[in-house]
């Protein structure tokens, strides 16, 4: 087979289209190269979906726990403790048998496929990671802002909207940057915890993983893997780095580069 | 009993790989800030890279690509004479006095040697964010320190020693007690690695005897003890929490940096 043939047969395996049987032997660089950015596919589905769902979801919960009342703080408050403070692994873990409990009882079996379930989960975490940023932004917007809107005669929604919401988002936004890169970096594990890949329609570490047990040999396939996340990182830094410029456009010469600071597992 | 067993197996972990990675982040930190050129690139990729790529990835390669160099090393040594090409197709085929562990060896060798394979792997990832927070930390020691130091006639390695290291762990502290939440947090990842810990044992005794039949005789017990691991991390990090902020109140007592702690 051809390396065209093999992108054609193998470019879009991970979500059920081409050939449905994976190489079994005589392993090229083409084909590892092929399924395992067509499993990428799936890291950026969940991330593109998980962040876009999260950056409101977040704020929403960043202000809840910003709240005088305390019906309003006290779950938000709660809700960030329990999602920063345990592994993301268990979560998926412990969110993939309550999905299963769900389908015995009849509500929602869809919630145990990955790209539904695992996506909740993303959504959950990154809500109460981003919230936390949110809420750390907001209690340091200066107070001088605050009072110069009280000088303009501005109240409330107004208030809000116009400023303190901008420069919450602007002092948000480095640390947002790096959070966008971990949940990207935590799409991986979708696939390694319970959610089941139907069909072998992985994600990229999935297929990674999966050249990696056939051949005995990890130095093929993980450092595609890491090559692909490095392009993709960067992308997302460039993209995150441009929103930035956007946000701070009214001050110039006060762009800092967002420092490309990724880390680990959460 | 085994689930106990793994409960000490997750701690362990954890005791050893702490100052180990701390060890791993002091070497890279070192080379990175090196006058040597070549030491100095090495100790900026290895940062670099390491932390660029997702951990998972870097977990399931480590622990291959680890216990194959030191057995490819093995064999290099112990059989000169052996022709046949290593990597046979799907295989990795050393002569059998290269394997490691032995398989003469008993059961918990085999454990021991997974176990260490983990250590390592955990050591060499979280020692590239170590060496990325002692970098920063380093270079937030006034320098005013380290010239004073000079004056007094003290040599390069002595400054290094005696002033610029004992200076930077309070520098360094906020990064370093991050980074124990997030190893914490990453002990799960050792299921991965084929070490039988507690995620393992979780779903062990969950699932076994209900996994095949479709009508459960009992509900699905994995939920109750995934439920437990969730309770049990919370409460661990939430007490790492309390005690490094202890530990930050102690040493940054007598400084006048408090605020640059914030």
């Amino acid at each position: 087979m051809s390396c065209l043939e093999t992108i054609q047969a193998y470019g879009l395996r991970s979500i059920g289209i081409g050939e449905r049987l994976l190489p079994r032997e005589d392993f090229t660089l083409c084909q590892q190269f092929t399924l395992i950015g067509s499993g990428l596919i799936w890291n950026l589905y969940f991330a593109i979906l998980a962040l876009g769902f999260g950056f409101f979801l977040s704020q929403a919960m960043g202000l809840a726990k910003a709240s005088p009342l305390p019906w309003l703080r006290k779950p938000a408050e709660w809700y960030i403790l329990v999602f920063r403070g345990s592994p993301l692994f268990i979560q998926f873990f412990l969110a993939y048998f309550i999905f299963l409990e769900f389908k015995q009882a009849g509500i929602l079996p869809w919630l145990t496929a990955a790209q539904a379930g695992a996506l909740v989960v993303l959504i959950l975490n990154t809500t109460a990671y981003s919230a936390e940023m949110f809420y750390g932004a907001l209690q340091s917007v200066p107070s001088g802002d605050v009072e110069a809107a009280n000088a303009y005669g501005m109240t409330g929604w107004t208030r809000f909207r116009r400023v303190i919401w901008p420069t919450m988002l602007r002092l948000a936004w480095p640390a947002y940057t790096n959070e966008a890169i971990f949940l990207f970096h935590a799409t991986t594990l979708v696939f390694f915890s319970s959610f089941p890949a139907w069909q072998q329609r992985g994600d990229a570490l999935y297929y990674a993983n999966y050249f990696a047990d056939k051949t005995f040999n990890p130095f093929i396939p993980y450092p595609i893997l890491a090559g692909y996340f490095i392009v993709f990182t960067l992308l997302l830094v460039g993209l995150f780095g441009l929103m930035n410029r956007w946000l701070n456009r009214h001050r110039p010469g006060v762009v800092r580069r967002i420092r490309y600071r990724p880390q680990l597992i959460r | 009993m085994g689930l106990w067993w793994s409960f000490l197996t997750v701690l362990a972990l954890l005791a050893i790989t702490a100052p180990t990675a701390l060890t791993f982040g002091f070497g890279g930190a070192v080379a990175a800030r090196s006058d040597i050129a070549l030491l100095r690139w090495l100790g900026k990729a290895y940062i670099a890279v390491v932390r660029g790529v997702p951990d998972i990835a870097f977990f399931l390669f480590f622990v291959i690509a680890l216990d194959q160099g030191l057995e490819w090393t093995r064999h290099q040594i112990t059989c000169p004479g052996w022709t046949e090409p290593i990597w046979q197709g799907n295989d990795f085929r050393v002569c059998d006095a290269a394997k490691l562990p032995l398989s003469s060896s008993p059961q918990w060798m085999h454990e021991v040697y997974g176990f260490f394979l983990a250590v390592v792997t955990f050591a060499i990832v979280f020692g590239a964010f170590a060496a990325n927070v002692l970098y920063g930390a380093m270079w937030s020691v006034p320098d005013s320190q380290v010239e004073a130091a000079h004056a007094f006639g003290m040599t390069k390695r002595r400054a290094f020693w005696r002033i610029l290291v004992p200076q930077m762990w309070i520098y360094a502290l906020p990064g370093l007690s991050n980074l124990w939440m997030i190893l914490i947090k990453a002990t799960p990842l050792l299921f991965l690695l084929g070490v039988e810990d507690i995620v393992y044992w979780a779903r062990e005794l969950g699932g076994t005897k209900t996994e095949k039949f479709t009508s459960y005789p009992h509900g699905d017990w994995r939920l109750w003890y995934f439920l437990g691991l969730l309770i049990f991390y919370l409460a661990f990090t939430k007490l790492s929490e309390f005690a490094l902020a202890r530990l930050t109140r102690q040493l940054s007592r007598g400084r006048p940096i408090k605020a640059a702690l914030a």
